[in-house]
């Protein structure tokens, strides 16, 4: 058996008195998706941005395992260590797709920059793993010359995917990737990451608020109040079996899926 | 030239500069920061160089001036009388005859020697600007040789254009380390800067920017393996001295669409005609300059 990809142990984070989120433990394996749901406030974001090396946490432990098996205490990291598995290794899905695009840059721009970044130097090879890319998240193949300011949302945010993703890196973070989406658009989104999940295997930390998303993605969730994680396990049984009171409240406020 | 002390600056800001100079010049293509003083010329007038000039100029100098290889256009007439007044120095026309060249958008066609410095003006130092106005990122991606961004501009231009357009101001790698924006020069001195015998200053005086090439530095202009670097130039010989490895001017010459191809070098030009070399548009019994 392979060793675990991610190992978080009482990570914590405050905002001056404030928590953001506090005694957060967890191991992700290679492959694994985990979904962390929880109303607006309850620090999912703080959670993933600490996560990414985004935000500095104020104790515990993130163990990151890299792909030669070495590993990263990522709240001790250099600015350089961090950028490096940024870019080598991880990937970021924002929820507002302007966060993780150039809406000036053509979507072939876009796709090609983070193969740029390591070291890619030829242009054909670039824009025919482009042109995939686009073709794997149904852009049209001639929109590559287009900028995403011309784009709908929903595309978008699949050309933020698709520019996420064609490193092939070991570990995403999303942070609400179907949000400010309209149903029919977040549905069609969620088919594509499904499809993108199982046949890349991907491992990744999906925050959400939406318990559609968790259901279809996530092997196992956490859910968080307050910033405290109150319950965890696999996704169909704490969907199914909710023993904590405020998942109950949760799973029972949605209209079921 | 009393009243002034030597070369303009007083002492103190000459060996501010200094220290920048020495610290750009042991790190190659990195922008190194300088308090840039006001000079009795407007920003864009090549006030940078101007300020490199007369942190380097001894009295023992020749200071040849030139914007777009010109020696007779307006900017490089006051620079040279500016500087033969306030440091008394001897000025030339003559690429050979130079111990310092201040230029703006061009390198002189004839090789430069390991005695000479040449002078960039500056307008913009900042290579990544363009796509990232942010001066603290940008400084982090130097500092990290993050340089993707860089190619995504190429590879905008080859998207949009079929070929990299950009043909001034074209990026350049300096010793596989700093990317580095070699003023707007034509793409075709770029090659130029290479392995260059001479020390080459960079000053950009709105933005406070110093950076150099030290003499025989490794200098490459980015490209893709399948679009390589091409520094072209208008596929014409000169019309007055019948060069074909120069970099030409195109002159507009009446009002029915006629042009003419000219080295925009005037100096070497001149020097080829003066030996003989005619193009198809030379006068037969041309008077020649000095
Ligand atoms: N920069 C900040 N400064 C101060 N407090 C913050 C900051 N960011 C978040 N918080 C607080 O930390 C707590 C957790 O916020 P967080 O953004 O992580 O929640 P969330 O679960 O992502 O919410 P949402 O679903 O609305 O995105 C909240 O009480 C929030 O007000
Ligand atoms: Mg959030």
């Amino acid at each position: 058996m392979s060793a675990p990809l991610l190992e978080v142990d009482g990570l914590r984070k405050h905002y001056g008195r404030r928590i953001g989120c506090a005694e957060v433990s967890f191991t992700l394996w290679p492959g694994e998706v985990m979904g962390i749901v929880g109303e607006s406030g309850s620090g999912k974001s703080t959670l993933l941005s600490c996560l990414a090396g985004h935000l500095a946490s104020d104790g515990g432990q993130i163990l990151y395992r890299d792909r030669s098996g070495h590993a990263h205490a990522v709240a001790n990291l250099s600015e350089a260590g961090r950028r490096r598995l940024a870019r080598e290794e991880w990937a970021y899905v924002h929820q507002n797709p302007r966060d993780g695009l150039r809406m000036g840059v053509s979507a072939g721009g876009n796709v090609g920059e983070p193969l740029m970044a390591r070291g890619q130097r030829h242009f054909g090879d670039i824009r025919a793993a482009a042109l995939d890319w686009l073709e794997r998240v149904e852009i049209a193949q001639d929109r590559i010359d287009d900028v995403p300011r011309d784009f709908s949302g929903g595309m978008q945010q699949r050309l933020q995917i698709a520019r996420s993703l064609v490193n092939g890196p070991r570990l995403v973070f999303m942070d609400e990737p179907t949000g400010g989406l309209d149903v029919s658009v977040q549905a069609r989104l969620l088919d594509l990451l499904r499809g993108l999940v199982r046949d890349l295997g991907l491992s990744a930390v999906i925050v959400t608020h939406d318990l559609a998303v968790v259901r279809l993605l996530a092997d196992r969730l956490m859910v968080m109040q307050g910033g405290y994680v109150v319950e965890s396990g696999l996704t169909d049984q704490v969907l199914d079996d909710p023993q904590h009171a405020y998942t109950q409240l949760l799973v029972s406020s949605v209209l079921q899926v | 030239m009393s009243g002034y002390n030597f070369a303009y600056l007083d002492e103190q800001t000459k060996r501010m500069i200094r220290r920048a100079l020495l610290k750009a010049v042991a790190i190659p293509g990195y922008q190194v920061p300088f308090a840039s003083r006001e000079m009795p010329m407007p920003y864009g007038w090549g006030t940078g160089g101007v300020q490199v000039t007369a942190a380097c100029l001894v009295p023992e100098d020749t200071l040849k001036v030139i914007d777009q290889g010109a020696d007779d256009t307006t900017n490089a007439v006051s620079i040279r009388a500016f500087f033969a007044r306030v440091a008394d120095i001897a000025t030339t026309e003559h690429t050979r005859d130079a111990s310092v060249i201040q230029t703006r958008h061009r390198i002189p066609e004839a090789p430069l020697r390991e005695d000479q410095i040449l002078v960039f003006q500056v307008p913009i130092p900042e290579p990544l600007r363009f796509l990232e106005p942010r001066e603290t990122e940008t400084r982090k991606m130097h500092a990290l040789e993050e340089y993707g961004l860089m190619h995504v501009r190429l590879y905008e231009d080859i998207a949009r254009h079929g070929e990299i357009a950009k043909s001034y101001a074209y990026p350049v790698r300096v010793e596989g380390r700093y990317v580095m924006d070699p003023s707007p020069i034509p793409k075709f001195d770029n090659p130029k800067l290479d392995d260059c015998p001479a020390l080459q200053l960079f000053g950009a005086g709105r933005e406070q920017r110093i950076y150099a090439l030290p003499p025989y530095t490794r200098v490459e202009s980015l490209d893709f393996e399948d679009y390589p670097f091409k520094a072209s130039r208008p596929d014409h010989p000169c019309a007055l001295c019948g060069a074909r490895d120069s970099y030409l001017d195109e002159v507009v010459i009446d009002d029915a669409g006629g042009r003419m191809f000219v080295c925009s070098d005037t100096d070497y030009c001149n020097d080829r005609r003066a030996a003989g070399h005619r193009g198809e548009m030379a006068a037969p019994f041309e008077e020649m300059p000095e």
